[in-house]
């Protein structure tokens, strides 16, 4: 049975905060999902704005997604380009 | 014991998976600048051939439209609807100052849609490379900046500071702009690159034929288009709400 390394629990710990990191998920999903509902009721009211209507649905989902792409770059980092074990010696 | 520690300290996570889901940045060629290696890496590879479809677009683009016809045909209709598409979405959001920025806005969008669709002939995206996107980021930051300054002279840094109190605030969100737009490019060619390579990972070799091509029409395809669209959609914002705009 072998101990565990101090670099093995960090990037124990890593993995596991990757994973809570991509809960931030959640909002833009909540974000993206309302904005197009929005847009597919308007859509139903003006069907001749439809154009318009999905670029600016668009639009405001690519600004919606940002915060969930802020947890993925977290993930990222602690995955693949993690800093922490340098921090040991 | 030992072996196992020098295997975690020499290499992340990261190099352990790597070995089943390809989707890293891998160094092709090294060599030594001011006593630093560098790689020559997948990126700039990719970004060389994507350079090099562009110049032979280009190209032919410009020997066709040098005797074209009245009557367009194939590859003439084609140009025109490029052209004709990328002036349209250029005029609808920057109004008079549309002809100014026609041709930046034209460029950077058909770059980023070849980098973005070119994991499509076997490339690993150049855009899902952060060195790749924060130069675009800054390019538009600037650009946000100068056309600021000409139109406004120094009352570009006196609206900062209205109200006194937000000047931080403010200065944070032009600080931003080129860090929100390079993340949401790169976070989005990322994760589609990221899934295609644990997806290609994870299945056996007789789905591997078939079954990822639906999945690459979503992240490469739509998830590209779409972000090219949004990245050249607000530069454009960016910079007609410092000019402003008459229609």
């Amino acid at each position: 049975m072998s101990q565990i390394t101090n670099e093995a629990l960090i990037y124990a710990c890593s993995a596991i905060g990757a994973g809570i990191a991509m809960i931030a998920g959640v909002g833009p999903g909540i974000g993206q999902g309302y904005a197009a509902g929005q847009a597919a009721a308007a859509v139903g009211r003006n069907p001749g704005a439809k154009s318009d209507i999905t670029s600016t649905m668009l639009l405001g989902q690519a600004v919606a997604e940002t915060t969930g792409l802020y947890g993925f770059a977290v993930a990222i980092i602690l995955l693949f380009a993690n800093p922490l074990p340098g921090k040991l010696k | 014991m030992i072996e196992q520690m020098a295997a975690l300290s020499t290499g992340s996570v990261g190099r352990f998976l790597a070995a089943d889901a390809d989707f890293m940045i891998k160094g092709l060629f090294k060599y030594t600048l001011f006593g630093k290696e560098l790689y020559i890496t997948t990126t700039h590879v990719a970004i060389f051939i994507v350079d090099i479809l562009i110049l032979i677009l280009a190209i032919a683009a410009r020997k066709k439209v040098k005797n074209a016809k009245e009557i367009p045909d194939g590859f003439q209709n084609f140009i025109e609807l490029i052209v004709e598409f990328l002036d349209k979405f250029v005029a609808g959001i920057m109004g008079e100052n549309a002809k100014r920025f026609a041709n930046y806005i034209g460029s950077i969008f058909i770059f980023i849609i070849i980098c973005n669709i070119s994991s499509l002939i076997g490339l690993r995206p150049p855009t899902a490379d952060y060195g790749v996107t924060l130069p675009l980021g800054l390019i538009t930051f600037f650009l946000v900046q100068i056309n600021g300054v000409r139109k406004n002279k120094l009352q570009h840094f006196g609206d900062m500071c209205k109200p006194v109190v937000l000047t931080p605030i403010n200065i944070i969100g032009e600080l931003a702009v080129p860090l929100s737009l390079s993340l949401r490019l790169f976070g989005n060619i990322l994760s589609g690159t990221v899934m295609m390579g644990l997806i290609y990972g994870l299945l056996p070799i007789f789905l591997k034929l078939g079954l990822p091509a639906v999945l690459h029409i979503y992240f490469d395809l739509f998830s590209g288009a779409i972000q090219t669209y949004v990245f050249c959609m607000l530069t454009m914002v960016y910079v007609t709400d410092k000019i402003g705009t008459t229609k």
